[in-house]
């Protein structure tokens, strides 16, 4: 066994003393500056993941429609090819964007990272307050969007020119793009206000003996993905602006030559694949900006309901920290078959299957720390464990896409929609909820309601496999994505037929087990047992406050100090099977006695 | 407990459905089974990594579940377990990169004896062009496109008169012959898909993207389009005729050239114009 200094419990000594006095912070008077604009951290938190879970729930009923479809064509009148393209387009861009981005950075994140690094609030308050207000803003515009002259975009979650912005396209020639790209520009200047706050907080504003290296892997994980969020999403803001000018002003950034529907436009000179490299350069470091979050927190989750220190600590903050930085390198494993220099494959596909061996350490220090562990099976670990089964399953098929000749078959079909629906889909999302029971006891004084925690689990866990596996072979078969309905292919047999059938209701019961989900949330409000301030008995200071719910502040009348690192489980001698990290421990002298 | 009964039951439904399941990939016609076999060894690769990771977790869910008076092992850190799984899993990264790397070196490298044809995709048709008795194709250019040339062929260069015009028809190609597909677009995004070729690549208006393959058996393969092209996406279809080369001489002498579709007039007035 290795020791490590930062996992010894008499190190009391090296807590340097305060070298600034404390600020009071400015308390708010009224219910308005309390509740709706609000400087807490902790209430923006419950802002920001109202309003994507409330938006989320337009996604589902997307989803809903979009399997009414791809399992039933010709059944519903309503979902023409147009109405469908829009579905799939929202559907993907709220779930990526509105919903997983905003909720693991501006909810989690905000939540979690003052209290776990023994802050008082965020470092920068007033701008936490307009990220949140310009993020309803943009959902805000997104909505409109579905009212809008014409609907809203149907050009697909990637937007792609030249078709995102011409008259074969839903919404191209009206007002659906339009609002589209203002909203992801006003989402990028509202995100750019929390996340310059997380990065700040966590680099100057952790607690004394609060070490970078005894953080809990929950914060490095939304720290590493603010830190890339705020380093891709300038490329999108970029390519939205640009095909905003190409829509608007008639610029040709994206726009070469070209003929519609036998008319010459005026069009010339631009690159379509410009846009997708600007696109992808913000697009694969995003799906690192939700993974990343959802790795750190389904850490701490493991090794809390395992009563078990995270096995090899240092080793997943560096994989954290690689993943992150390898991520802008592997963008263009999206293009193989984009026309783009045939050449670039050899890169592209040598650094995206290196990024699979940090990766995969990840999942083997997950399973490691069950081993030899003392393990309860509740409701967060559940969905950790779900987690991990859907990430292994979405990652390993990420091996296929990203060995560029394996990917010529599959890419563009239903293999595709399959594999990041489990990776970036599922198992994210599994982390979510299983955070969200996590820490609802925390945010609200009070548990969930137990038996349908684990109803919903089994019945989204299950689902969720029962969906997605299958579709893999449906994309095998040769079947394209985004088509709303096969026609008369070759490979379109009556089995494949049926097999779209058993995923569509699949999908629906899923969707509606989402029910349960929310309705346990609210009853729990009133009906939940106390929960009292620690009842998982963690180890991170989130559980230490003096009140829970915490008040504005965090903490009581002094900040924790912190003695130790995040994870001391069921230390050997300790009287209880986990040692809080502001706990000194023993001195010395009982130590030695 | 349930949850590793669960997990078993995952991974040996996963591995039966992949056995026996009547979903599996269309019969090859083209000579890319390298890729069929780089796809193989991935699915086993990975496969024996998703039964192994599973089953581990599920033995360790049912053997240190919580009991009374059970508790949790304290170890923070093993490096040589760490360096040996972090080897172990860059061999197998490797066993599946190299045969990857290998297999698209030799798809992107077009042999000398290809046939050029190059296809044109516009909103939602197929169009195609052969090159003539020259044996080689005359330049084009979108700007060019109207409704009495639908590919844009530049009608001053002498190569492309006797180029082989096919309008939203059938495309025929003579088995056993490797081609050079030279992919175009007039308007948006589209892609180049026939599943039993394997192939696939994008079409990008402004630009000419390419792949190569060869059909190895005769037969009729659908075209479908590959990349997102608007609302009449998944209706843009074709098909691929794969003929004998007797076959395929037949066919190619009832097809017209530019020369012949275009009136000499109207040459003349668009060669005032565009010199």
């Amino acid at each position: 066994m290795v020791n490590m200094v930062d996992a010894s419990p008499q190190v009391a000594e090296n807590i340097s003393a305060a070298e600034v006095p404390e600020v009071e912070l400015y308390h708010p008077k009224s219910y308005w500056t309390k509740y709706i604009f609000s400087q807490d951290a902790k209430v923006i938190a419950i802002q920001y993941s109202g309003t994507a879970i409330a938006i989320g729930l337009v996604a589902l009923v997307l989803s809903w429609l979009i399997r009414l479809q791809l399992g039933f064509p010709g059944t519903f009148d309503f979902i023409t090819p147009e109405a469908y393209y829009q579905f799939i387009t929202m559907h993907g861009m709220i779930m990526v964007v509105y919903l997983l981005t905003a909720l693991f950075l501006g909810g989690f994140g905000n939540y979690l990272i003052p209290l776990m690094v023994g802050a008082r609030d965020m470092v920068f308050p007033y701008a936490n307050m307009l990220s949140f207000w310009i993020y309803l803003l943009a959902v805000l515009v997104l909505v409109v969007s579905f009212f809008a002259p014409g609907g809203p975009t149907g050009a697909g979650w990637t937007l792609y020119p030249p078709q995102a912005i011409m008259s074969g396209t839903p919404g191209g020639q009206q007002m659906g793009i339009i609002l589209m790209l203002v909203s992801l520009i006003l989402f990028i200047i509202g995100f750019t206000m929390g996340g310059l706050n997380y990065v700040v907080t966590v680099l100057q504003g952790r607690t004394r003996g609060m070490t970078l290296m005894r953080m809990p892997l929950t914060v490095w994980g939304i720290f590493t993905a603010t830190v890339m969020a705020l380093l891709a999403f300038p490329a999108l803001i970029v390519a939205a602006v640009m095909m905003l000018f190409d829509r608007l002003l008639s610029t040709s950034f994206f726009m070469p030559a070209l003929v519609e529907f036998g008319e010459q436009l005026e069009y010339g000179g631009g690159s379509p694949i410009l846009f997708q490299h600007l696109f992808w350069f913000f697009g694969h470091p995003e799906v690192y900006i939700v993974a990343l979050p959802a790795f750190g927190i389904v850490s701490d989750l493991i090794s809390t309901h395992a009563r078990k220190n995270i096995f090899g600590y240092r080793m997943m903050v560096w994989a954290i920290v690689g993943i992150g930085a390898m991520s802008f390198i592997v963008w263009a494993h999206h293009m193989y078959v984009s026309g783009m220099d045939p050449y670039f494959g050899f890169f592209f596909a040598t650094t995206t299957l290196i990024i699979a061996v940090p990766t995969a350490i990840k999942v083997y220090n997950w399973v490691l720390t069950l081993w030899r562990g003392d393990i309860h099976l509740n409701v967060p670990m559940l969905f950790a464990i779900g987690f991990i089964v859907t990430f292994v399953n979405g990652g390993l098929t990420g091996l296929f896409l990203g060995n560029v000749v394996v990917d010529v078959p599959l890419s563009d079909t239903m293999f595709v929609v399959a594999h990041f629906h489990m990776v970036m889909g599922v198992a994210p999302i599994m982390v979510i909820m299983g955070a969200i029971y996590h820490w609802y006891p925390k945010v609200t004084g009070r548990m969930t309601i137990d038996w349908m925690g684990r109803f919903h689990f089994w019945v989204t866990f299950v689902g969720s496999y029962l969906i997605f596996f299958p579709m893999h072979y449906v994309g095998l078969v040769g079947v394209p994505r985004r088509y709303p309905e096969l026609g008369d292919a070759t490979f379109v047999t009556d089995s494949l037929h049926t097999l779209n059938a058993f995923i569509s209701v699949a999908a629906l019961i899923v969707g509606f087990a989402q029910l349960v989900f929310l309705f346990n949330l609210f009853w729990s409000l009133r009906h939940g047992k106390e929960a009292g301030g620690n009842p998982w008995r963690a180890t991170t200071l989130e559980w230490q406050t003096s009140e829970t719910p915490p008040i504005h502040g965090n903490f009581g009348k002094e900040l924790p100090i912190v003695y130790r690192w995040s994870y001391d489980y069921s230390v050997p001698g300790a009287p209880e099977d986990f040692i809080a990290q502001n706990d000194p421990g023993p001195t010395k002298e009982e130590a030695a006695r | 407990m349930t949850i590793a009964l669960v997990l078993i039951l995952v991974v040996v439904g996963s591995i039966v459905f992949h056995l026996f399941s009547p979903w599996w990939w269309t019969p090859i016609a083209s000579n890319w089974n390298y890729i069929d076999q780089t796809l193989i060894i991935t699915f086993w690769i990975t496969g024996v990594v998703f039964a192994a990771v599973i089953l581990f977790m599920a033995y360790c869910i049912f053997r240190f579940r919580h009991k009374e008076g059970r508790k949790a092992a304290y170890e923070p850190e093993n490096s040589r377990l760490e360096w040996w799984l972090t080897v172990v899993t860059g061999i197998g990264v490797a066993a599946m990169l190299a045969p990857g790397l290998y297999v698209w070196g030799q798809f992107i490298t077009v042999p000398d004896e290809a046939t050029e044809i190059e296809v044109l995709g516009q909103q939602w048709q197929w169009n195609f062009r052969l090159p003539g008795a020259d044996g080689q194709l005359g330049t084009s250019d979108n700007r060019l496109i109207d409704s009495e040339n639908p590919i844009g062929i530049n009608p001053g260069n002498p190569l492309g008169q006797d180029d082989v015009v096919i309008e939203a028809d059938d495309l025929h190609l003579p088995v056993g012959k490797p081609v050079k597909m030279l992919l175009r677009s007039a308007d948006v995004l589209h892609d180049f898909y026939v599943p039993e070729f394997r192939a696939k690549m994008d079409m990008v208006p402004g630009m000419v993207t390419y792949f190569w393959f060869t059909p190895t058996r005769t037969g009729t393969f659908e075209i479908l389009c590959a990349e997102l092209c608007g609302t009449g996406h998944a209706f843009m279809r074709g098909f691929v005729i794969v003929d004998t080369q007797e076959d395929y001489d037949a066919w190619l002498q009832e097809q017209s050239t530019f020369a012949q579709l275009s009136t000499p007039t109207k040459l003349s007035a668009v060669d005032d114009t565009r010199p």
